[in-house]
C-alpha cells in the first residue's frame, strides 16, 4: 500500500512545484482575439495569449508541440508554441478558416473555408498547401474516421455531410441532414458518425458503412422554446457509451446514451454553449459558453456541473492536452 | 429465383446509374415591376438588380448543392413595365415550363399574377401588405416578405422593452403610409404604448434632391414637431420616403425617431453579421459589389426554400414543393439565429425582425419575455386565432 501513497505524494509535490504534468486547456475567445490557457489541476486561467482576428477553431497538434488556432478574419491558422505559449508561425489555411482536423498521424491538416466552399489540405511538416476539395456551401464541421481514410465535412447551407476519400481526395458520398450542420464526430470504433444540425435542432446518427442516416437524436426541454435548441458541439466517450451535445442558446449540454440514442439528462451550463473537450482521463468535460464568457466543468461520472471559469469574450472552441 | 436475381441485379444497375444519368432542371421565374427611385438619401436609392440579386445568389447556392444531387436551377427574370399585364407574363412563363415564380410586385398585381396561374406556386418577396395573408390570401402564394404588422410588432416590442411608452405618430399621406400607421397603432395597443398625438405629413410633391434644401428642412422639421405633447419616441410611417429620413436630429424636442427612419424594423440589413450572416454578406458583396438589402434577402429566402424543397422531394413540381414547405420537415436556415418555418394557416414565413439604425443591428425581435404557446415568432404579426385567411376557401 505505502509505495502508492508515496508515489502519489511525489506526484502532488511535482505538480505543486511546476504543474507541468497537469493537462492544459486552450480556449479561443472569438471577440477578444485571445486564447485563455486553463490549468486543469487548479481550474484557473494561467495565461492569456494574444492572437489574430476572430479566433475560433482550436486544436493541439498530435505531438502537442503546438496549438493551432484558426483566426478567420486574418485568413490564416496561427501556431502557438506550447512551451513559450506564444504565436510562432502561421499555416496557409485559405480564406476564413473556421474548423479543421488532422489525420491520425498529425501530418496533414484539413481546413474548412467557409467563404469559398472548399476544404484546404495542408502539409504540416512543410507548412505548405497541398490542394483543396470543392464541397457544399459554407463548409464547417470536420470529422475524421478513426482509420484516417475518410474525412467528413458538413456544409451549413447545403445541409450535407460530405464523405471525402482521402486517398483520392474525392467526394464519395453526400448525406442530407437537417438544417445548418455544424459539427461531425465519429465514435472511436468508427461504427457511427454523429452530425449536429444547429437550425434543424437534431443530431443525425449516420452509419458510415451504409453511408445513410440510421436515426436522429431529438431534444425536448420542458419550458424552453423549440427554436432555442440548437445543437453544435459533440463529444463521445472513448467507449462509445455516452455522447454529449452542446445545445447553444438552450444553455444546456444533453447527455445521450450512446447505444439507445436517448437523451438521459440535460446539464445546465453557461449561456450559448458551443464546443467542448474532455480531459485526457475523460473525468471532466469542458464547455465554452459564448454569451456568459465562461467555461463550465462537467464531472463526466456523476453528470454534474462542478464549476465555471471566466475566460475572454465570446469563448468559442477548446482543446486539451493529453498530459 | 434466377429471374428474381436478375431483376434485383438490374435494379441495382438502375439505382446506381439513375443519378448520374438524369439532371433535374428546375426553372424559377422572377417577376418584377419598376421600383421608385425616389429616396431622400442617396444611400437608399435602389440598385438596378434590387431583389433579383438575392435570388441569383440563392440559385448559385442551390446549384452548388445541386451538383451533389443532380439538380440544376435556373432563374428567368421578367421585368414588367407599368402598363404590362402580370397575367400575360405568368402565362408566358408557364408556357416555357416555369412552375415556381418569385414576385416583387405590388399587392394587386401579385393577385392578378397568382390568379392567372392557379397550378403554379408563387413566392411573394416584395409585398408587405397584411391583406395578402388575410382576407386576400391565396393557396398558391407563399410570403417571404414580412408583413407590416410583423415589422410594427417587432419595433413595438423593443420600444416596450425600453419603456418608451409615449409615441408621437407621424404619418405620410400615401395609402401605404396609412396601412403602416394602422399596423403601428395595432402594435401600440398590443404592447402597451400610448400614441399621445398623431400628425400627418402631406406629400406636396417636389423634388427630394435640391442644391440647398437642407437650409429649409432644418427650419421646417422643428416647426412641424414643436406642438406635440411630451413623448418618448417619434414613430414615423413613411413608406414612400417623403419625410421620415429628415426627422432624426431635427425634432423640436430631443427625442429618438423610429419606424421609417432612425430605428427601423426590417427583415435584413447590410450590417447584420451575427449567426453566420457574415458569410452570406461576404458572398453577396463578392458577387454584386454592394450590400444586401431586405428585398434581396426576401428573394434569397424564396429561392433557397425552393432549393431546400428540391433537395428533399427531388422535384420542382409546384404541388410537391408546397406540400414540403408546409410540412414539419421544412426549416430554413437564414442567419437569424433560429429556424424559419411557414405559418400553415396563411403561408407566411415566420422570421425574427431586425432593428437597424442604418449602420448596425440595435436589437432583434421577438424580445425576451414576449411568450407564445407555439412559437415566439408568432408574437410578431397576425396570429392564427385572429387570421381572416381561409386557404381552403381562397379564390
Amino acid at each position: 500500500m505505502w509505495p502508492r501513497a508515496a508515489l502519489l505524494g511525489t506526484f502532488i509535490l511535482l505538480g505543486h512545484a511546476e504543474h507541468a504534468s497537469a493537462a492544459m486547456a486552450y480556449v479561443s475567445n472569438e471577440k477578444s482575439n485571445t486564447v485563455s490557457v486553463i490549468d486543469t489541476a487548479k481550474w484557473e486561467v494561467v495565461k492569456t495569449i494574444k492572437v489574430g482576428q476572430r479566433p475560433r477553431g482550436i486544436a493541439f497538434t498530435k505531438d502537442e508541440k503546438f496549438v493551432l488556432v484558426a483566426v478567420g478574419d486574418d485568413d490564416t491558422i496561427q501556431m502557438i508554441d506550447t512551451t513559450t505559449q506564444e504565436v510562432v508561425d502561421t499555416l496557409p489555411s485559405g480564406p476564413d478558416p473556421e474548423l479543421f482536423i488532422q489525420d491520425p498521424a498529425g501530418k496533414t491538416l484539413y481546413v474548412a473555408n467557409e467563404n469559398d466552399n472548399t476544404v484546404t489540405i495542408i502539409d504540416m511538416e512543410r507548412r505548405a498547401r497541398l490542394g483543396s476539395v470543392q464541397v457544399g456551401v459554407e463548409p464547417e464541421g470536420m470529422g475524421m474516421s478513426p482509420d484516417g481514410k475518410i474525412l467528413v465535412n458538413t456544409s451549413e447551407t447545403t445541409n450535407m455531410a460530405h464523405f471525402i476519400d482521402l486517398a483520392s481526395r474525392t467526394i464519395v458520398a453526400n448525406i442530407l441532414v437537417d438544417s445548418r450542420p455544424r459539427f461531425a464526430e465519429f465514435k472511436q470504433d468508427g461504427s457511427e458518425l454523429w452530425v449536429s444540425s444547429e437550425i434543424g435542432g437534431t443530431v443525425s446518427v449516420i452509419d458510415p458503412a451504409q453511408r445513410s442516416v440510421k436515426t436522429k437524436i431529438v431534444f425536448d426541454i420542458p419550458g424552453l422554446r423549440r427554436e432555442a435548441i440548437q445543437p453544435v458541439g459533440i463529444n463521445i466517450t472513448k467507449d462509445g457509451k455516452k455522447g454529449f451535445v452542446a445545445l447553444g442558446p438552450a444553455n444546456r449540454v444533453a447527455v445521450v446514451d450512446g447505444v439507445t440514442h436517448e437523451v438521459v439528462k440535460y446539464l445546465l451550463v453557461g449561456q450559448r454553449v458551443w464546443h467542448m473537450a474532455f480531459t485526457p482521463d475523460e473525468k471532466y468535460l469542458l464547455t465554452t459558453n459564448g454569451v456568459s464568457n465562461d467555461v463550465s466543468v462537467i464531472d463526466v461520472a456523476s453528470l454534474r456541473v462542478l464549476k465555471s471559469i471566466q475566460v475572454g469574450e465570446l469563448p468559442w472552441g477548446v482543446t486539451i492536452s493529453r498530459q | 429465383m434466377v429471374r428474381a436475381l436478375l431483376a434485383a441485379a438490374l435494379l441495382c444497375v438502375l439505382a446506381a446509374e439513375l443519378p448520374a444519368a438524369e439532371t433535374t432542371e428546375i426553372k424559377i421565374g422572377y417577376l418584377r415591376q419598376p421600383e421608385s427611385r425616389n429616396a431622400i438619401s442617396l444611400l437608399d436609392v435602389p440598385p438596378p438588380d434590387h431583389g433579383v440579386a438575392g435570388a441569383k445568389m440563392a440559385i448559385d447556392d442551390n446549384n452548388t448543392t445541386g451538383k451533389f444531387l443532380n439538380q440544376h436551377f435556373a432563374l428567368e427574370e421578367v421585368r414588367l413595365k407599368d402598363q404590362d399585364d402580370p397575367a400575360a407574363a405568368v402565362a408566358a412563363l408557364a408556357g416555357r415550363g416555369v412552375s415556381l415564380i418569385i414576385t416583387d410586385l405590388p399587392a394587386d398585381a401579385l393577385l392578378k399574377a397568382a390568379d392567372a396561374g392557379r397550378s403554379l406556386l408563387f413566392f411573394n418577396a416584395g409585398a408587405i401588405d397584411d391583406r395578402l395573408r388575410e382576407e386576400a390570401c391565396r393557396a398558391n402564394v407563399i410570403h417571404t416578405a414580412p408583413t407590416r404588422t410583423m415589422l410594427a410588432d417587432g419595433l413595438a416590442q423593443y420600444l416596450a422593452w425600453k419603456r418608451w411608452r409615449k409615441w408621437l405618430l407621424v404619418v405620410g399621406s400615401h395609402d401605404t403610409d396609412r396601412l403602416y400607421a394602422d399596423a403601428l397603432r395595432r402594435a401600440a395597443k398590443r404592447f402597451g404604448a400610448v400614441i399621445v398625438q398623431e400628425k400627418v405629413f402631406e406629400d406636396t410633391g417636389g423634388a427630394r434632391r435640391t442644391d440647398s434644401g437642407i437650409v429649409q428642412i432644418q427650419r421646417q422639421i422643428p416647426l412641424f414637431t414643436q406642438s406635440a405633447p411630451d413623448y418618448d419616441v417619434l414613430v414615423a410611417a413613411d413608406e414612400s420616403q417623403v419625410f421620415a429620413t429628415y426627422l432624426p436630429y431635427r425634432t423640436a424636442q430631443p427625442r429618438p425617431v423610429a419606424g421609417s427612419a432612425g430605428l427601423m424594423p426590417t427583415s435584413w440589413d447590410g450590417a447584420h453579421d451575427q449567426w453566420g450572416a457574415n458569410q452570406l454578406q461576404n458572398r453577396f458583396m463578392q458577387l454584386f459589389s454592394r450590400r444586401m438589402t431586405a428585398l434581396d434577402m426576401q428573394a434569397w429566402s424564396a429561392a433557397r426554400m425552393i432549393g431546400e424543397s428540391a433537395a428533399h422531394v427531388h422535384t420542382g413540381d409546384a404541388k410537391a414543393t408546397l406540400d414540403f414547405l408546409k410540412g414539419p420537415e421544412f426549416a430554413l436556415a437564414a442567419f437569424k439565429g433560429q429556424k424559419l418555418t411557414l405559418r400553415d394557416w396563411n403561408l407566411q414565413l415566420r422570421q425574427p425582425i431586425l432593428l437597424s439604425d442604418g449602420r448596425i443591428i440595435v436589437s432583434v425581435s421577438p424580445q425576451e419575455g414576449f411568450l407564445h404557446q407555439f412559437s415566439e415568432l408568432d408574437t410578431l404579426g397576425v396570429d392564427r386565432p385572429e387570421t381572416k385567411c381561409r386557404l381552403d376557401a381562397s379564390k
